[in-house]
This record gives C-alpha cells, structure tokens and sequence, in this order.
C-alpha cells in the first residue's frame, strides 16, 4: 500500500525515505549512537547508587499517582462538565507552562519556605509541628514533580475522555447502571489508554528528574539525576556517568515497549 | 423512587466535589505563576528575591539592568531562532512522508519518533556530551543547537502528524488533473493546508527551546542560556529581573498563542466555504 502514490513506481517508493533522512539520520547520529552502551561499569549503579535509583523510581511512581489523583478529576470535568468553558480550561492547563521551569521551581521554593504561607497554614490547622517544615522534605520534592509533569498527565486524560461517545454513558444509563456504574463500567475503561500514556510521559521524565530533588530537597532527596549530572559535570567520571544513564534508561526502555506492545504508540503522540 | 431521588441528589453532590476539585487542581496549577509576577514587584532586601519586602516598579523600570542576564536571554532566542528553523523542517517532512505513506519502515520511524520523548532528559544530555566529548568537538553555540534541534524534532513531526492526519489529499490529485504543475500543487494546495499545524509545531520547538534546561546545561560549554543564568542565580543572586522576563516571556507566548488560534480558525473557514 503506497498510499495516493500507487501509480508513481519507483520514484515514490523512495519518496518517504527521502522526507524522513535528514531528520531521521539526525537523530541516529545525536540520539542512538550517543545513547549506545560503550562501558562495562554498570555494577556500580547497582552497588553504590542503588539508593538514588530506588528514590528516582519511587518519587516518580509517587508523583505519577498523584498526578493521575489530581489530574483524572479535571481531565473529567473538562471533558464532560465544561460545555463551552473547555476550550478556557484547556488553555488555562497548558499556560503555566509557558513560564520559565526553572523560575517556576525557584517559585516554589518561596511558597514553601520555612515562614512562607503554606507552611504557616498547615501549622495552624495543626497539620504540621512547630518548627516542622516542608521545603528540603521529600513532601516538597514529590510536590514539585507531580507540578512540573501534570499537564502531561491531564492532556492525554482529556483527549481520550473527549473521545467517549456520549450516547454510550446514555445507554448504560438506559439499562439501568447508575452514575456510578455507568462511570466505572462504560467511561473509566475507555479512558484507560489516556490514563497510561499520561503515567508514562509522567514516570519517565520524572524518574530522570534531579532539578525539584536539587532545588526544593536535602541532600537525603539526592536521586539519580543528580548523580549522573554530579559525575559528569563535577567529579567528571564519564564512564560511570554514562553507565548509570544507561542503567536508567533501559529501565525506562522496557516499560516503554511493553507499553507500546500493549497499546501501541498512537495514544503517546 | 426515593432511592433514584438519593442517586440524583448523589449525583450532583458528586459533580460539585468534583468541579471544586478541579478548580483547586487549577489554583495549584496557577500559584507558582502568581508568585512569579508578584515578586516582580517585589523590592528585594539583599540579592536574593525569595521573600516579600515591599512593592516597587525598579525592575519593571529596568529590566536590562543585568548585561549577563540580557546576553543570556539573547544567546536562549539565537538559539530557539535557529533550532527551530531545522527542527521544524525534519519533523514537518517526516510527518508528511507518515501521513501520506505506508511502507514497511513507518512502523519503526514511529517508535523512533517516540523514543526521545520517552528518555529522560538527564540521559539524553549527558550521553550527547559524551558524544562530543569522544569526538573531541568543543562545546558551545553549536552543540546547543544540535541537541535543541534533536529534542524538538520529534515533537514537531507528531505535532504536525496529529494536525494533518484527516486531511483529503484527493484535493492534490484535483489539482493535478487541472493542470497545475508539482511546484504550484505544493505551493498551491499542499503547504496551504499544513500550514496551521507546522505554526503550532513551530511554537512548540520555540517554546521547548527556550525553556530547557537539562540538555543544555551538559552541552552549553561555557555558554550561559536563559535557564542557566537563572540557575546560577541561586548561588550569587536572583534579582526581581528574572520574574520580569518571565512574566514578559508569558505574555509574549499568550500574545502569540492568541493569534495563531485566530489564524487558524480564518484558515479553517477559508477551508470551509
């Protein structure tokens, strides 16, 4: 199948090949060839560092939770409660991100610094202990990744919750499902492939992220990010720096394709 | 009947929850930019503007008051300027070649596509480093624009694929049974239509440019982009001047948002008619 080009012969049989070169041998020659394994250090990832990876995956499995917790509910309300104010919304999600993120986390910072506002509210709902504090916590930490990946999350909620055809949601009415089962049985499971590729355009950068650990924790919030970026730009240990990348990214690498042998990747884009 | 009436009072208890939820989700979302253009007008006691002193108009007055911070944000627009130029040429012929043809390799052009968007940032600018460090190629302006270009090009050919997947390119062929010549079906018919999705594709490129951090930071040698100035920042002082080139950077992207969305909704009914 040669699309509306059948009749072109040879000719258009080399035509997609030469629309995607240059960009495709640009990303060979940055991308793959970069990211290729060239060291055999790699038990030092699991030996010294083994911490900073656990943290790196359990803050982004936390934030990624939290997201879908936050997220979910306003994908909801945008797509079926909004009417003509969706557009509003959809505009008012993305804005934000239109803010530098590195003065948006220093924005961060002030907000829940140790005499800031938040820290004073929740000390007078008796929510935190005096002298108790939040920034340099991994509360602040998680915090600052479920913010900074959110709208990742909501987007494709939104997209695939805007797909559901409302006569579906009528129907199951009809047949006597209340609200509730009618959410749970017909909207939830169609929203799912949503739900999962927001959990990975979430997990993923969230798992490589050192900034909100850098900026908003202590050093105990260190994950491996920060090692990486420490060992290459610092100590300026190469080998082990792109050991402990590579580490990272075939562990991400393998949740990416069973994700896409599962549900392929049109849901991603 | 009692019992449906309990369901429907249920009900819309359930949708007040949830639309108060989605505005606190919203607020969340918002208190950070708040606090960006607050503190612009902040009068900063010392050099560090974390806490509130007093309002003052200094820095909206003088914005270019920092040399370092102008350059910086000069050497970010170079770079978004440059970077987005190529990178929206490879990803716009790349989702041409996958909207208009299915041959063996798309499946594969596709997950490779994805790939970059899929690894973390930290793990695509140190091992592009290591690349240039093997190479023995300095770091600088250049390197800065290739890895630029090779994040965003991805993002350009899904943005423009899912733009351009339901178009009738029998219109094309129309135009090719009147007569028209290759150049002018392109000019003509084809690039008219593609049009609005390359724009949004290009702002996209721009705006990742312009905001990233991670990446260049491995690859900027001692070049100091926009996000890094603001990252050094935190170690010798974060004057108001950074919160007024965000916030301006905000209304400048609002600014532009605004008009592509008109653009495109002239160019959708020009479609229509």
């Amino acid at each position: 199948m040669a699309g509306i080009a059948a009749g072109g012969g040879r000719r258009s049989r080399l035509a997609p090949w030469l629309l995607v070169a240059p960009g495709i041998l640009w990303l060979l020659a940055f991308y793959f060839i970069p990211t290729l394994p060239w060291y055999d250090g790699y038990a030092r990832t699991f030996t010294d560092y083994h911490e900073h990876l656990a943290r790196s995956f359990g803050y982004a499995l936390t934030a990624t939770i939290a997201a879908i917790v936050l997220g979910y509910p306003l994908a909801y309300v945008m797509a079926f409660r909004a009417g003509k104010l969706k557009n509003l919304l959809l505009g008012l999600v993305i804005l934000p991100f239109f803010t530098t993120f590195l003065v948006r986390t220093f924005a961060w910072k002030t907000i829940l610094n140790d005499g800031g506002p938040v820290v004073h509210l929740l000390g007078w709902l008796h929510l935190l202990p005096p002298a108790g504090r939040i920034l340099n916590t991994v509360v602040a930490v998680i915090g600052g990744i479920t913010y900074n990946f959110l709208p990742f999350m909501i987007l494709p909620i939104y997209v695939s919750l805007e797909k559901i055809d409302r006569r579906l949601t009528e129907a199951a009415q009809d047949l006597y499902c209340n609200p509730r089962q009618a959410f749970l049985k017909v909207v939830l499971p169609l929203s799912l492939p949503g739900v999962l590729a927001g959990s990975l355009l979430t997990f993923i950068p969230a798992s490589g992220d050192f900034l909100n650990a850098e900026l908003l924790g202590s050093p105990n919030q260190k994950m491996l990010g920060s090692v990486i970026q420490g060992q290459f730009l610092t100590v300026r240990d190469y080998p082990l720096a792109a050991a402990l990348s590579f580490v990272l990214m075939t562990i991400i690498m393998i949740l990416v394709i069973s994700y896409t042998r599962v549900l392929g990747t049109e849901d991603l884009a | 009947m009692s019992g449906e009436r309990t369901g429907a009072v249920g009900a819309r208890w359930t949708g007040r929850v949830l639309d108060l939820w989605a505005g606190l989700v919203l607020l969340y979302l918002f208190l950070p930019i708040f606090v960006i253009i607050a503190y612009s007008f902040n009068k900063p006691e010392g050099r560090f503007n974390f806490v509130w002193k007093a309002f003052s108009l200094d820095a909206w007055r003088d914005p270019f008051l920092f040399p370092a911070l102008v350059d910086a944000m000069k050497l970010s627009l170079q770079v978004a300027a440059v970077s987005t130029t190529v990178a929206t040429l490879f990803g716009a012929l790349i989702a041409l070649a996958l909207c208009r043809y299915t041959w063996k390799g798309s499946g594969t052009i596709g997950l490779l596509l994805v790939l970059p968007l899929t690894t973390p940032e930290v793990v695509l600018g140190s091992s592009l480093l290591s690349l240039f460090l093997s190479a023995n190629y300095a770091t600088g302006f250049s390197t800065i624009v290739i890895a630029h270009i090779m994040f965003s090009v991805s993002y350009v050919a899904l943005t423009v694929k899912a733009r351009i997947k339901g178009f009738d390119w029998t219109l094309e062929e129309a135009a090719m049974d009147l007569y028209a010549t290759p150049w002018r079906v392109v000019t003509k018919v084809t690039l008219p239509l593609i049009a609005p999705g390359i724009a949004a594709a290009a702002m996209l490129s721009f705006a990742l440019s312009l905001d990233d951090f991670v990446i260049t930071l491995f690859n900027a040698g001692s070049r100091v982009t926009y996000p890094l100035y603001v990252y050094g920042a935190r170690r010798a002082a974060f004057p108001p001047q950074i919160n007024v080139l965000a916030t301006a950077i905000l209304a400048g992207s609002l600014v532009l948002l605004g008009l592509t969305v008109l653009w495109q909704n002239r160019t959708l009914k020009q479609a229509g008619d």
